[in-house]
């Protein structure tokens, strides 16, 4: 339903091929397809002026990059002033004090249980003792939710009976934090919209009595034009730190982060993805300002993999692949590896262009495809898999009974594996096919 | 099979206290929508002041305001060109004039898509909760059955999100506070199980209305969209023209992805109809105008508070008025 702004700029590009500059009429034209394109991103409108205004003043009279195209010019000048407005440096938690208390607060539905626990988490991972307090006092069994999160994560959880005031319940829960001697607390309050003045209150009550070290406002992603408005009420009323972007695996573009930290400056502290504990990842500004383009994130793609993949045998693959001696048992560690690393369907969707594809793979996935791959790789003998060659019909006979498939299935995978050895061969070759070679180069990496 | 299917439906007797802290209680009026000051209206009064003719400028103003409220740019440009057609036919000049010729256009789009018409049909009427996380569902569904029962009429609510951490329990205790029996099953369990569940119950107890709650999803996994499937084409197997209606549960703070959720939620269950929710905060929720002059799917209730009783039909007019006042 929405065109990125590279693809609406695509158009442009060709209307100026050949031309030297960027003349003020070209301008406009493409002036006018960002501004969609970033209030289509749910960039704030007033922020979306100002921006669009830095843009055209960067843009005019600029002489062309060489290897650049009119529209590719715009864009990368687009690009780099989001990266600017989204900010530099990462947000380094406080943490000196014992215990630092990180306080969320949000509106309802934005996602602050689920992500005090994937804090807890990421914070364990750093060497550090976390202690889960719920105060959110309000929503039925908010209580119970992190309770269970806490089970999940096996991290401690400090709960009162039902009917205990939040103020109580952070009150209490320092307390624990402090006998424990815990290093972090991670305190949940319950969703509040930024207009009710007595919930609002409460929050600055708490605030007294826990002096949090961050307070963190959960924004998520989809949020749309009143974005700013809510940072705004919640900043002034509160002394908060960092702003932490959940939902990011869905396809929202997330210009809600363009708008807020255009309008307070505060930094971002994290992006949530997806329902498990441990989506929780660091921000980084170019790889949001590409999502707001509509480029996909690659990156964190890249960095997923790497934190996923077991590295000594993902280098034995890649070594035997470089030396043409890939087999079936290469091919089914990777199989393994691919899902350690979570939903394929989100890992996809983070790289330009593949959206569609990851659709197909999810369903590889969900139909058992995956499963019956590897039920079929493991019914052949070692010997087989290192030699598929020698599979000859009474083989495939065994292997499709051993596997509870057809030998049509065996077939196909047999062939399947010989094409991917083949293009393999090509890639060590050198003949690798170009791809996306322009994009990379485009955006100066 | 059978035995675990029969254990696994566990209505819940009423229990008279409360189990949360109540939330310090706001004032309400009229369909509980309260206007805000440097609102929509605001800049919309402003621009449209009564003496003075419409300009481009006032166009221009106008198109920023409903951007503003999350309209989205393509359906307020086309809404804004419409409302000019119409100013001209009608023959006004004034800024007055302009700004009655947009509310009507908005108003008679969201009427011609059956906004506000709710109707339960036959008994039992199963109406399946659906959206992305976060967006109130497990509120909603307590929200209707308040309203429902006030109108005389027997019901069950299905648990059907076993994923989330305790949603099922929060599911109970609403239960629990309106005496409305919960059908449920352990955490994980098969969702579209706990459906058939509940259908098969209020088939044997005769009940008015069925309200299957859902886990939250993103439109963009196809494999939740694959069980959300399921769990409608179960509920089908069972009673062919079922379920009556599928609610999404849109969040009035939610921007132009709001569009995405609809298109994919009808795609893949066909949505029937739109919740609005969490309209007590500043948001106005314009995305679901551009959901309904865009899909044709109508909004029939808006969530305007905390309470129990914060759920009203939705009513193009004050919509529209509410749009351009405060």
């Amino acid at each position: 339903m929405f065109e990125s702004l590279s693809a609406r700029l695509q158009g442009i590009s060709e209307r100026l091929r050949g031309k030297a500059r960027i003349t003020e009429a070209d301008l406009d034209v493409a002036l006018r397809e960002i501004r969609l394109a970033l209030l289509e991103a749910d960039v704030n409108f007033r922020v979306v002026r100002d921006f669009v205004a830095r843009v055209r003043e960067r843009a005019l009279g600029s002489d062309l990059l060489t290897g650049l195209n009119p529209g590719q010019q715009i864009v990368k000048i687009v690009h780099d002033e989001l990266v600017e407005v989204l900010g530099g440096a990462r947000h380094h938690l406080s943490l000196d004090a014992r215990p630092s208390v990180l306080m969320m607060v949000g509106l309802q539905g934005s996602g602050k249980t689920t992500t005090a626990a994937k804090l807890a988490v990421r914070l364990r991972r750093d060497g550090k003792k976390p202690l889960l307090v719920a105060a959110d006092v309000y929503r039925p069994a908010a209580v119970d939710q992190l309770v269970q999160l806490g089970d999940q994560i096996g991290v401690e959880v400090h709960t009162r009976p039902v009917g205990t005031p939040a103020l109580e319940v952070a009150r209490s829960g320092l307390e624990e934090a402090r006998q424990r001697g815990v290093d972090v607390m991670i305190l949940d309050t319950a969703g509040r919209l930024h207009v009710d003045e007595a919930m609002m209150d409460e929050l600055v009550r708490i605030v007294g009595i826990v002096t949090p070290a961050e307070t963190l406002l959960v924004v998520d992603a989809m949020t749309g034009q009143e974005a700013v408005r809510v940072a705004d009420a919640f900043h002034a009323k509160l002394p908060v730190t960092g702003l932490i972007l959940t939902k990011m695996d869905g396809d929202a573009r997330g210009g809600a982060a363009l708008s807020i930290r255009a309008a307070t400056g505060l930094p971002i502290a994290f992006l949530g993805t997806g329902e498990r504990t441990d989506g929780l990842e660091a921000f980084h500004p170019d790889r949001l300002a590409q999502r707001i383009l509509g480029m996909g994130d690659i990156l964190s793609f890249v960095e997923r993999v790497q934190e996923n993949v077991d590295h000594a045998e993902a280098e034995q693959v890649a070594q035997r692949m470089m030396e043409n001696r890939f087999t079936l048992d290469d091919f089914r560690s990777q199989l393994n590896q691919i899902k350690k690393m979570g939903p394929i369907g989100q890992l996809l969707g983070m790289i330009p262009g593949a959206g569609q594809m990851a659709g197909a793979a999810q369903e590889a996935v969900d139909s058992g495809q995956m499963k019956r791959i590897e039920a079929i790789i493991d019914s052949m003998t070692p010997d087989e898999r290192r030699r598929p060659e020698i599979i000859k019909a009474s083989r495939r006979r065994r292997i499709a009974l051993g596997s509870g498939s057809s030998t049509a299935e065996v077939n196909r995978l047999l062939k399947q594996f010989v094409e991917m050895q083949r293009m393999m061969k090509m890639i060590s070759g050198g003949k690798m096919p170009r791809m996306g070679g322009g994009l990379g180069a485009l955006l100066g990496r | 099979m059978f035995r675990r299917r029969r254990d696994a439906v566990e209505p819940i007797e009423a229990i008279a206290e409360p189990v949360t802290v109540a939330r310090p209680r706001r004032e309400q009026r009229g369909m509980g929508l309260r206007a805000r000051p440097s609102g929509l209206g605001a800049r919309l009064r402003s621009i449209m002041g009564a003496g003075s003719p419409a300009t481009a400028a006032t166009w221009d103003a106008v198109e920023e305001a409903l951007i503003g409220a999350d309209v989205g740019a393509t359906t307020t440009l086309e809404l804004v060109d419409a409302a000019r057609t119409r100013l001209r036919a009608d023959g006004g000049r004034s800024g007055e004039d302009a700004r009655r010729a947009l509310a009507t256009e908005i108003r008679d789009r969201l009427v011609r898509v059956g906004s506000g018409r709710f109707e339960l049909g036959d008994a039992p009427c199963v109406i399946l909760f659906v959206g992305v996380n976060g967006t109130g569902k497990t509120t909603s569904i307590a929200k209707l059955a308040h309203r429902l029962q006030g109108e005389g009429r027997t019901l069950a609510l299905a648990a059907a999100d076993t994923f989330r951490a305790a949603a099922v329990e929060q599911l109970r205790i609403w239960g629990d506070q309106l005496g409305v029996p919960v059908i449920a099953q352990r955490a994980g369990a098969d969702p579209g199980a706990v459906a058939f569940d509940a259908v098969v119950a209020a088939e044997a107890r005769k009940l008015d209305v069925v309200l299957v709650d859902t886990a939250g999803r993103l439109q963009n996994k196809q494999q939740l969209m694959d069980e959300l499937a399921k769990i409608r084409r179960v509920i089908e197997r069972r009673l062919p023209d079922q379920p009556r209606h599928v609610l999404l549960v849109l969040d009035a703070t939610t921007g132009q992805n709001g569009l995405l959720q609809a298109e994919a939620f009808s795609r893949e269950v066909g949505v029937t109809g739109i919740i609005l929710t969490k309209l007590d905060g500043t948001s106005k929720g314009g995305v679901a105008l551009a959901v309904a002059d865009r899909l044709g799917v109508p909004i029939l209730f808006a969530g305007v508070g905390e309470e129990i009783d914060a759920l009203a039909p939705f009513d193009p007019e004050a919509f529209v008025e509410w749009l351009f006042a405060g």
